[in-house]
């Protein structure tokens, strides 16, 4: 089985990054620091089944965001692949 | 696969296509947390989720197995902001499912309906067999209503019943040229299942003219639950 | 602790001799695939392992010269910082020591490197001395690209982020450099036996 079958999607992510940016973060827009492209989270390629979560554009496949959480109480995110991020709060 | 329903005191309320994380703890401190699709309107009075059982699962023989009412699980959510429709959102409306895809499209499908919504809506679900079509009988009473209906289009890629009529076949190039919206009217598509399934899908809604940024998907993995 | 579920188990673990699994860790008999990106699929005919960085001459082989090199069956528990562990794998491999032959080099480190931009970082003391192989198959057949064919890094002493698919070669360098994981809370070392997983542990 290909990687790629098992990939999700930022849909999937849509929990931890919630916790990080205390918002959901899914409809939020963001540009591949790589290609330029503008994708909603929730449209970009996740791959969760590693020691970490690597969130990927698919239109080049750069590395867009990266979390890794220890068993505790850290995290670590590397946004560095995103060379803007467009939030948007949910409406209450 | 089995629907669970259950009371969430404190819940905020959601909306339709969002899904909520389940952790589940053992005795050990032993840990597993898998996203469940919330397969309730918002307008019901209590949440449901409909899990389907992966015999090398983790979480989901033990929710389809061990659970009993009165038990309590643990859950964070409602989430997701991407992959919701409310009525606002408009239409004509195409939802696309393959197998338990269909979880989260049914919830739009029951919010459409209890929010007393007229926007067109077409759903497209692909199962194996007609024995694991889940809804059914939800699904053919929307299909036949006289006014609001939703149009209910199965197809069926490993066994048909005898005297079958529908799709006997994937959803692929032949079935969505056929049933989905033409891409003059503007449609909004909503696509969910297996990681294939829906980057096939979403690919031939795009090459038959739909805006890449009105097919929404959200990818359910290999086995497609 | 967060709420019991009650009569959740997870996963069957099975009991094992208890001196050959590290702390935390539990046995598995299937081979879980974790993965950071899509699966690269180099052809064997554009492949090459190289040695880069801080040596006199950098080297590079083939994947004809590469399978022309000694290797050897080797027999190794391998431990998944995510808590699995398998042991008795069997792999075939050239040994890192076969690929440094006669290589002058002053580096402490090396930084393992893989197609799709994988890294991981290492002290050269640790994938020499017979630690580390390139390992081109695995219980007899050539390694699947989902397992990190047709080579990857072998390093089983260290939690297993640290055996890098789809490795394509290793940069020798004078000061240690985090790679993917290390960079990003991981440990740098990742000794499974002190539980070294996260950052500070």
């Amino acid at each position: 089985m290909d990687a790629s079958e098992s990939r999700l999607d930022g849909n999937a992510v849509g929990g931890v990054l919630a916790e990080i940016f205390a918002t959901e973060m899914t409809a939020s827009m963001g540009t591949c620091a790589g290609c330029g492209a503008t994708e909603p989270v929730g449209a970009l390629h996740a791959y969760v089944r590693a020691p970490g979560v690597v969130v990927r554009c698919p239109h080049c496949s750069s590395v867009m965001i990266r979390i890794v959480r220890d068993e505790k109480d850290r995290v670590w995110l590397d946004i560095r692949g995103v060379s803007c991020l467009e939030i948007r709060r949910a409406e209450d | 696969m089995r629907t669970i329903v259950f009371d969430a005191p404190g819940w905020p309320g959601h909306r339709a296509g969002q899904h909520l994380d389940v952790r589940l703890t053992a005795e050990d401190g032993y840990q597993a947390e898998r996203s469940y699709s919330i397969a309730s309107a918002p307008e019901d009075d209590r949440l449901g989720l409909t899990v389907e059982r992966l015999d090398d699962g983790e979480v989901s023989p033990y929710l389809v197995d061990e659970v009993v009412v009165g038990d309590t699980l643990e859950i964070r959510g409602p989430i997701g902001g991407y992959f919701v429709w409310v009525p606002a959102d408009g239409g004509p409306l195409l939802l696309v499912a393959g197998g338990s895809g269909i979880v989260p499209l049914a919830a739009i499908v029951r919010h459409r309906v209890a929010a007393g919504s007229s926007v067109p809506t077409r759903l497209l679900y692909s199962s194996r067999t007609l024995e694991d079509v889940i809804y059914r009988n939800e699904l053919e009473r929307v299909n036949g209503a006289a006014e609001n209906g939703v149009e209910v289009v199965l197809a069926l890629t490993r066994e048909t019943p005898d005297g079958w009529t529908g799709y006997a076949k994937r959803i692929g190039r032949d079935v969505l040229t056929a049933e989905a919206w033409p891409a003059a009217e503007r449609p909004l598509a909503y696509v969910c299942g297996p990681t294939s399934f829906v980057e096939a899908v979403a690919g031939e809604l795009v090459g038959l003219g739909y805006d890449p940024a009105r097919v929404k998907t959200e990818r359910f993995g290999p086995t497609g639950g | 602790m967060a709420h019991v579920s009650r009569g959740f188990r997870g996963r069957r673990r099975e009991e094992a001799p208890s001196e050959r699994l590290p702390p935390g860790q539990y046995l598995t008999d299937d081979f879980p695939v974790l993965s950071a990106g899509p699966t690269p699929h180099t052809p064997l005919a554009e492949w090459d392992f190289r040695l880069t960085g801080a040596l006199e001459e950098p080297r590079r082989w083939s994947w004809e010269e590469f399978r022309a090199l000694a290797s050897e069956e080797v027999r190794v528990d391998i431990h998944c910082v995510t808590r699995w562990s398998k042991l008795e794998t069997v792999w075939a491999g050239v040994s890192v020591d076969t690929l440094l032959e006669g290589v002058e080099t002053e580096a402490a480190f090396v930084l393992g490197f893989s197609d799709g931009g994988y890294t991981t970082n290492l002290p050269l003391e640790d994938v020499t001395a017979g630690k580390a192989w390139i390992a081109f198959a695995y219980e007899g057949e050539p390694l699947e690209s989902e397992h990190g064919g047709p080579a990857r890094l072998l390093v089983p002493h260290l939690y297993f982020w640290k055996s890098a698919k789809w490795v394509r070669g290793l940069r020798l360098l004078d000061e240690d450099e985090p790679g993917f994981w290390e960079s990003l809370g991981y440990h740098t070392y990742g000794d499974p036996w002190r539980e070294q997983r996260y950052w500070g542990d």
